[in-house]
């Protein structure tokens, strides 16, 4: 038998100042995020800000310094020019909708860079009447999915666990907005749905946790255990699936990070930190959370 | 037991030909397959979406208010030329979305409210007010975005477009697809353009002429339009005409006073093609009217010999010929300056007759063919490295159980592929995603019931013992996970558009039909080996 942990027995909640400080910094660099975002400050996609967004291939490696200097000779000055994972790719983005300004774009390229051969592989052209509809149809999902997935856990657990769950999954999906925010990646609907998709798996390895944690307290005798005791106990005992569970989507977000292409890149990067964050979050903020809220009622029964 | 066994082998192996028969059409095999199949059996499979195929995706806004001015103009002028019939000598003017008449009689009214049951009127300031009830209004909207989604119809047809799909979205938009469209730069300029054709007279009698300056630079239309709006007489108006220079491409605009009065319009024509001039080898485009509008024509030609008349599409002047004669038959053409491309691009839009009313572009997303196909290749090379990685993974780790999983893992992936085509799917980019990555959880529910079993084992039971509590036991939390991961993936489909709702579906469906394989998929296989013949050990 192969087995990555043996048997364990590490104090896990007797770390949870430790781990109050960490968690509570990337809930606050979340939280700054979304104000960035709201002011307009963050590396918004055009279907949230509106505007024009041109994917650009070339045949030769090219540099943005290069591509700047064309479209500044052009008198395309506000245009935002970010490198993308595969090579040879570029994307132009402007942030208002423009008269003729795709055009423009593509005459000024095609005059200038005709030796690299550029070829408009995408062309995303967003009205600030859409962005606005999309930036409050994502927040309603934000919104919609957390409200189902409390509802679903109050009714499958005992309070005490939802408020645990559901503050885990507030958890990894500020601290994978902060991280891209810090990382200054793009943030759009695609990413959006990897925050979705993270919220609802991240509750695997909670549920894990949890599930064992129900079961023996059902076990335990009045008074021969704390809560404390008993938790970490519950955790240690299902450690090694927890980790080997997260394992094995994380090989398969890792596959789509390096194999997937520029679209599915930061999709696969989202869903790989939101991995490690749900992972650890199920262990350190579901689980202190819990014990906080039913130090003395949950063990009595 | 053994019976229970035969039956689970059974109904596995059924849904697995159920899926393939599903899947056929989307296989090489397909096209082999005998025509009474093809005929009678499913054959579309999975669709492929704008992402992946390549194609764009257009959303227009249509001008609603402006749909509501254009039926009170028309109103308005109806009445007018009725009023005028009857020698009345009206003014008929449009304030507010309301529409002022003078002078205030009882035969006006009763001519009024005989031709326009649904205007209701009143008298103010010795006018007759008469304004639209809101109800009227609405229906002018549902019937101008139905006219236009008419038109644009017509005009895609006239590109050759496979398989459009052109549906209303909301109140006012209009949504359009193009799979696979080969210049979506050309469909778009096509298909928004309003081609509102209008023939005016010029004012040729004003003195103003004097003043105009003969040409202008693009950018200065709206001053000179601002400047000169108090000069101008109440019934005239100012119109552009576009001017390239030929040998330096520069584009400047010339100014003319035609009469805001619109003589005939384009909803007469009855065809329209491109010819060559002979002489200059200069294409035009050639009209022809119906009947109706034949007759107007020649009315209007009759009646104002020697003036000229004004050519407008979509508020531009194209040409302003003198008229030499009476015409009959109802043959005129529009001249000026035009490539041949563009000449057969209006031929195109004037065929297929003039949207109501103006539409905006307010989304397009575009995706070129090669990206398309690159994304195909990336993420089916992405699907199979995530599938051989996590295969590999559990065999390593759990051996023979962990093989029985991957057994458990195809048959995840073929029955999802199944269910895509059995739905008729789209599969997109995230949809993509989505299978890799229900390739990763589908292997967690076994995870979660190999380390309960070997929980169950090191607490002393046999094998058998072992599975059926690992399995009892596990069964709730992965159920719990995966219901949580469906929550957030409904939610995904009811908010997201085209390529996130392919993300939920495949994400929902992976990980329902995970439920199915999981539980009685591996299950009937250990069962097969295990249970027969109680054997002493477990490769877990």
């Amino acid at each position: 038998m192969i087995q990555i942990l043996g048997k364990t027995n590490i104090d896990f909640l007797g770390k949870r100042n430790f781990a109050l400080v960490f968690s509570v910094v990337m809930i606050i660099i979340g939280i700054f995020s979304i104000f960035q975002i709201q002011a307009g400050k963050a590396n918004l996609g055009v279907d949230f800000a509106g505007g024009l967004s041109l994917q650009i291939r070339f045949s030769q490696p090219i540099t943005i310094a290069e591509v700047r200097t064309v479209l500044d000779k052009a008198g395309i000055k506000d245009a935002d020019i970010q490198d993308l994972p595969t090579e040879r790719k570029l994307l132009i983005k402007l942030k208002k909708q423009q008269q003729g300004a795709q055009d423009l774009i593509e005459k000024a390229l095609q005059d200038s860079l005709s030796a690299k051969e550029p070829l408009i592989e995408s062309i995303t052209e967003i009205g600030p009447k859409i962005g606005e509809r999309t930036k409050r149809d994502a927040l309603l999902a934000i919104l919609a999915a957390t409200l189902g997935i409390l509802i679903y856990i109050a009714i499958r657990f005992r309070f005490h666990f939802a408020i645990g769950a559901t503050l885990a999954t507030f958890h990894d999906v500020m601290a994978v907005l902060g991280i891209f925010y810090l990382l200054n990646k793009e943030i759009n609907l695609i990413f959006i749905s990897a925050l979705l998709t993270i919220a609802g798996y991240s509750l695997t390895d909670t549920v894990v946790v949890f599930d064992r944690i129900r079961e023996n307290l059902g076990k335990v005798a009045k008074g021969s255990m704390s809560l404390e005791t008993l938790m970490n106990k519950s955790i240690n005992e299902v450690l090694s699936r927890t980790i080997i569970t997260s394992l094995t989507t994380f090989m398969a977000a890792l596959a789509l990070f390096l194999f997937g292409g520029e679209v599915l890149h930061d999709f696969a990067l989202a869903m790989m930190i939101g991995i490690l964050v749900g992972t650890y979050s199920s262990v350190f903020v579901a689980s202190p959370v819990v014990l906080l809220l039913g130090k003395n009622s949950l063990i009595k029964r | 037991m053994k019976r229970g066994i035969y039956l689970r082998i059974a109904l596995i192996t059924l849904t697995v030909i159920i899926a393939f028969f599903f899947m056929l059409p989307n296989t090489p095999i397909f096209p082999h397959m005998p025509d009474w199949w093809k005929k009678n059996f499913t054959n579309r499979g999975i669709v492929l979406g704008l992402d992946l195929r390549g194609g764009s995706h257009l959303v227009f806004e249509v001008d609603l208010k402006r749909a509501r001015e254009i039926t009170l103009e028309r109103i308005g002028m109806h009445l007018q030329s009725l009023l005028e019939k009857k020698g009345l000598k009206p003014s008929v003017s449009i304030q507010g979305e309301k529409i002022f008449i003078q002078p205030v009689s009882d035969e006006a009214k009763k001519i009024i409210s005989e031709n326009y049951p649904d205007l209701s009127i009143s008298v103010q300031d010795k006018n007759i007010v008469a304004s639209l009830p809101e109800n009227a209004f609405k229906k002018v909207e549902a019937t101008s975005i139905e006219q236009a989604i008419e038109v644009i119809r017509n005009r895609i047809d006239q590109l050759g477009v496979a398989e459009p799909t052109i549906h209303k979205q909301g109140d006012s938009e209009i949504v359009v697809q193009l799979p696979g469209v080969k210049d979506p730069k050309k469909a778009l300029e096509i298909i928004g353009k309003t081609a509102q054709l209008e023939f005016k007279l010029l004012d040729e009698e004003t003195p103003l002429w004097k003043e105009l300056p003969s040409l202008i630079k693009p950018q200065e239309e709206e001053s000179l339009l601002s400047q000169w709006k108090s000069k101008l007489p109440e019934e005239d108006e100012i119109v552009f005409q576009k001017i390239t220079n030929k040998e330096t491409g520069e584009v400047y605009k010339r100014p003319y006073i035609v009469k805001k009065n619109v003589l005939l319009t384009g909803d007469l024509l009855a065809e329209a093609h491109v010819s060559i001039d002979q002489r200059f080898n200069e294409p035009y485009v050639s009209l022809r009217f119906n009947e109706a509008g034949a007759k107007i024509f020649e009315e209007i030609t009759g009646k104002y010999v020697k003036r000229r008349l004004a050519i407008i599409l979509d508020g531009n002047l194209y040409s302003a010929p003198v008229i030499q004669e009476k015409i009959e038959g109802g043959n005129a053409q529009i001249s000026g300056n035009f490539t041949l491309e563009e000449a057969r691009d209006l031929a195109i839009v004037l065929r297929a007759g003039a949207l109501p009313a103006p539409v905006k572009l307010i989304q397009n997303v575009t995706v070129g063919p090669t990206l398309g196909k690159d994304s195909i290749e990336a993420g089916k090379t992405a699907i199979l490295i995530a599938a051989a990685i996590v295969s590999l993974f559990m065999i390593v780790y759990y051996r023979l159980s962990g093989l029985i999983a991957d057994f458990a893992l195809l048959l995840n992936i073929i029955l999802l592929i199944g269910a895509l085509a059995a739905l008729n799917a789209t599969l997109t980019l995230p949809g993509i995603a989505g299978i890799a990555l229900a390739i990763g959880m589908a292997v967690d529910s076994n995870v979660l019931m190999f380390e309960r079993i070997r929980e169950e084992l090191r607490l002393g039971k046999t094998p058998k013992a072992a599975i059926e509590s690992g399995y009892k036991k596990a069964f709730w939390t992965i159920f719990d996970s995966h219901v949580t991961t469906l929550i957030t993936a409904a939610v995904l489909f009811h908010f997201g558009s085209g390529p996130i709702k392919g993300f939920a579906v495949t994400l929902s469906l992976g990980v329902a039909i995970n439920l199915f394989t999981a539980l009685i998929g591996t299950k009937t296989i250990f069962d097969f080996i295990y249970i027969g013949k109680e054997r002493k050990s477990l490769s877990i």
